[in-house]
């Protein structure tokens, strides 16, 4: 596979929740327009080293770090940064899907308004829902609450409502864990689709997803001492086929976690 | 080995069989015992809801037989302790609505400002301290703060204004207001804090900033718990009683002036139960005309605040 440039890279990351240290020198690169998965048994740190990509750590008051996260050759955490700024060149959908109790419109239309977007409104949110794949179930009930959307939809609305900020990359933190299956492969689908436009790194407890949806896979394991590292990171056919470290052979072959 | 198990088992059913026919009573006593002393406890506030209303509505039926509805309602004089009698209620209830309304221009800006500082700025240091004091102001005897309306703040307004009378509805309405600021701000931050997470980490992944996040996305979920804070605090201000019978005086004006002596509802309530005016007189009867008048409007005001908050109850997930 032809190496793309990175679009994230992470160097000696270690972070910590107040003096504990949950996260140890993670080096590793996310290339532009690849899916990227972050493999783990629970508690092993994906979703916290997913959320240093676009600071919203920094809402945790416990949380800080050392190392550095690359973003586009930018330091994200460099003290000229503003974290507001950054986020909303990257995009995010979380475990549960978190549509604002507005109508479904309004969803889409949030961080335009917010980032002051000046433009064609009704095109951008039109155009953000048919990417997310939901323009043709929704286009006539656009004013209508979101909440009325099922699981599957509103976790499509929440991607396109990601979409709708122009994001290079999307961060997806365990997308389909509250979806039923077949709402799960829509979204996985979609993934591949947006994957020709956009990078996007995906958190998942689900070894089938990772190996079906994605293009390198980064195996995050807590050691003895609890402190989560970086076993293993690679294209996803090697790491599923020919791992080289036993604890990545034991962990996807079903041994543990 | 099937046949052993069974064995035990039926002779523990026999065991539990034999114990609770023993201990039946003993244990099912109590529980009806409770149940109704319970029931009890729970209908005092019933009777007694239903016997204030029907000795207000009694009463009050005393009265509109002497004196029309009509003139209660639409005249603007209210001198039922003079020679010439008027009973037209527009400058009570003028004197209630001028000083609720400005309690509530004191609280609603304060205490939601409040609300969103500890529900989304404050540390949680700061909260710990923030909330504790501002819950002190809720247990000040509203008698103390009559007192300072009228001792510590009337002074100021005069030395600003020459216009401003001693007793003024303007200082009461602004001691008002801190009163019932607590609780403005202490639903309201219920309220907003239990907005979840969720949908504020999705706001801050759009970009938001931290005051986008509060005015566009937690408000606006938070919304009919804040209403209902706001319409609960009003009618907390429309039956207050002793600040504005110390501060805002005693004289009925039909007026809208804030500067000038007036009358409020309750103010006037107090002014015949302790004065000298002989029971059973038509003049005494006022007060359950006036007391019916303000139980409907406190009535009216929280059936409102239920109705909001059913209708525009956000509905999160």
């Amino acid at each position: 596979m032809a190496r793309n440039p990175s679009i994230i890279e992470t160097k000696q990351l270690n972070v910590f929740y107040g003096t504990t240290r949950v996260i140890s020198d993670v080096d590793m690169d996310v290339e532009t327009h690849r899916i990227t998965a972050i493999i783990g048994p629970s508690g092993s740190g994906k979703s916290t080293l997913l959320r240093c990509f676009n600071r919203m750590n920094d809402l945790i008051p416990s949380f800080h770090m050392t190392g550095s996260v690359l973003f586009g050759g930018q330091d994200l955490y460099d003290a000229s940064v503003d974290p507001t700024e950054i986020r909303y060149q990257i995009g995010m959908v979380f475990q549960r899907p978190n549509p604002f109790p507005k109508s479904i419109f309004d969803n889409v239309a949030f961080g335009p308004r917010v980032n002051g977007f000046k433009g064609d409104l009704n095109g951008l949110v039109e155009d953000s829902i048919r990417r997310a794949a939901l323009w043709d179930e929704v286009k006539d009930r656009l004013r209508e609450s979101a909440l009325s959307l099922s699981g599957g939809q509103q976790q499509r609305l929440c991607i396109a409502r990601a979409l709708a900020v122009q994001p290079q990359i999307i961060l997806m933190d365990e997308p389909c864990s509250a979806l039923d299956p077949i709402s799960t492969q829509s979204i996985e689908e979609l993934m591949r689709e947006l994957s020709n436009e956009y990078s996007i790194v995906i958190v998942t407890h689900n070894m089938q997803q990772a190996a079906r949806v994605s293009d390198y896979t980064a195996f995050l394991n807590p050691g003895e001492d609890k402190i989560s590292e970086l076993i293993e990171f690679g294209e996803t056919r090697q790491i599923f086929t020919n791992p080289t470290d036993e604890r990545t052979e034991a962990y996807i072959t079903g041994r543990f976690g | 080995m099937v046949r052993h198990q069974s064995a035990l088992e039926s002779s523990f059913s026999d065991a539990y069989a034999a114990a609770n026919a023993a201990s039946r009573w003993k244990r099912y006593l109590p529980e009806r015992i409770i149940k109704v002393v319970l029931f009890l406890c729970a209908i005092v506030s019933i009777f007694t809801t239903i016997g204030i209303v029907s000795v207000l509505i009694f009463e009050a039926a005393l009265f509109f037989q002497e004196v029309s509805i009509f003139e209660f309602l639409t005249s603007t004089k209210w001198t039922p302790l003079f020679a010439s009698k008027h009973f037209g209620i527009l400058p009570l209830l003028t004197g209630t609505l001028l000083t609720s309304i400005g309690a509530m221009f004191v609280a609603l800006p304060l205490g939601l400002m409040s609300a969103i500082y500890l529900s989304e700025y404050a540390p949680e240091t700061a909260r710990q301290i923030v909330k504790p004091v501002l819950e002190i102001l809720a247990g000040i005897p509203t008698v103390v703060y009559g007192y300072f309306a009228l001792l510590f703040v009337t002074p100021i307004l005069r030395a600003i204004s020459d216009d401003i009378s001693v007793f003024n509805g303007l200082s009461a309405s602004i001691v008002m207001g801190i009163m019932i600021l607590p609780m403005v701000s202490s639903l309201s931050e219920d309220a907003m804090r239990s907005v979840p997470r969720s949908l504020r980490e999705g706001a801050y992944a759009l970009g938001s900033t931290k005051l986008e996040v509060s005015t566009r996305v937690v408000i606006p979920a938070a919304l009919s718990g804040i209403v209902a804070a706001f319409i609960l605090a009003t009618s907390r201000a429309i039956g207050e009683t002793m600040i504005v019978t110390i501060a805002a005086g005693q004289n009925p004006n039909f007026t809208f002036n804030p500067f000038v002596p007036i009358e409020t509802m309750t103010a006037y309530i107090v002014q015949v139960s302790l004065g000298d005016t002989p029971t059973g007189t038509l003049e005494f009867k006022t007060i359950f005309a006036v007391g019916l008048s303000l139980f409907v409007i406190t009535l009216a005001m929280n059936l409102l605040s239920q109705f909001i908050v059913r209708r525009f109850r956000e509905v999160y997930e």
